[in-house]
């Protein structure tokens, strides 16, 4: 378990991250924190991507691309969600999520 | 059994990943926490140099500690007004969620340690090239989701433009 390195063990680490993020995304006032904790979700299921690329299928590279793919959506998504935030930080001067409450009905 | 380089990367890095992935989390002042995200997404650019994904970990080290990062400084400048303090605070939900991040942790390693006898313990090797067969690949076989990926940055780009840009509400209400 300690000695060598597994499959298991760059799961586990990305499972402790993806928690990690989860925890924060859940919990954060503040929105760009929870941006933040979703990039390190994201970041988690790269390394399970990359890793099972290398334990599972050595040959090819579609771990990999699939890797490349999620960190351009989300750059895509980074640079809309902070114009979103923004944009409402603009007409309401707080990016405290507990205050976005204007579609409730 | 002595203790691999390998062994020794993979758990130096895990640590700093993980520590520093913590102090993201709790931290209370906003700046502090994405100069920790920084340190994240260098160790996890240090998981693929172990994973032989070379192209990889440049890609992470440009667009997420670089780019990334930048963008999100960024945008607490131009939203956060006063002290940095107490910017990123807890709501009341963390008995909630403290559970439920445990929980994907528990059912994660249980899977993990069910089937860890169907999972190579060593792996393959990759291709030492990897950019040219990287590249290959995106422009043979994957070629719809990379032309696909290219709108996406493009329409995000514009969206981000148009929802960032200034409106003007002056008395004519243009």
């Amino acid at each position: 378990m300690l000695m060598g390195v597994s499959a298991v063990h760059f799961v586990l680490l990305s499972a402790a991250l993806f928690g990690i993020g989860l925890f924060g995304a859940l919990v954060k006032k503040n929105a760009i924190s929870v941006l933040i904790c979703i990039e390190l979700m994201l970041n988690a299921v790269n390394i399970n991507l990359v890793a099972f690329n290398k334990y599972v299928t050595p040959g090819t590279f579609i771990g990999q691309l699939f890797a490349i793919f999620i960190i351009t959506v989300a750059a895509a998504e980074v640079g809309v969600a902070l114009a979103i935030i923004i944009a409402i930080f603009r007409h309401r001067l707080s990016v405290n999520l507990d205050d976005f409450d204007w579609l409730k009905w | 059994m002595e203790l691999t380089l390998e062994a020794a990367a993979f758990w130096t890095l895990a640590a700093v990943i993980i520590v520093s992935a913590l102090l993201v989390v709790t931290g209370k002042n906003i700046v502090h926490s994405i100069l920790w995200l920084v340190v994240t997404f260098l160790g996890i650019a240090g998981v693929f140099i172990m994973l032989d994904a070379m192209f990889l970990a440049a890609v992470q080290v440009l667009v997420y500690a670089g780019a990334v990062c930048i963008m999100v400084v960024f945008g607490v400048m131009l939203t956060q007004r006063g002290s940095m303090e107490k910017s990123s605070l807890f709501n009341k939900r963390v008995i909630i969620a403290a559970p439920l991040a445990g929980l994907i942790l528990a059912v994660a390693g249980f899977l993990a340690a069910v089937s860890k006898e169907s999972v190579p313990l060593s792996g393959g090797t990759v291709p030492a090239d990897t950019v040219s067969s990287i590249g290959e690949w995106m422009l043979t076989r994957y070629v719809v989701p990379f032309e696909a990926a290219a709108i996406l940055l493009l329409v995000a780009l514009i969206g981000a433009v148009f929802l960032a840009g200034e409106v003007n509400t002056d008395a004519d209400g243009r």
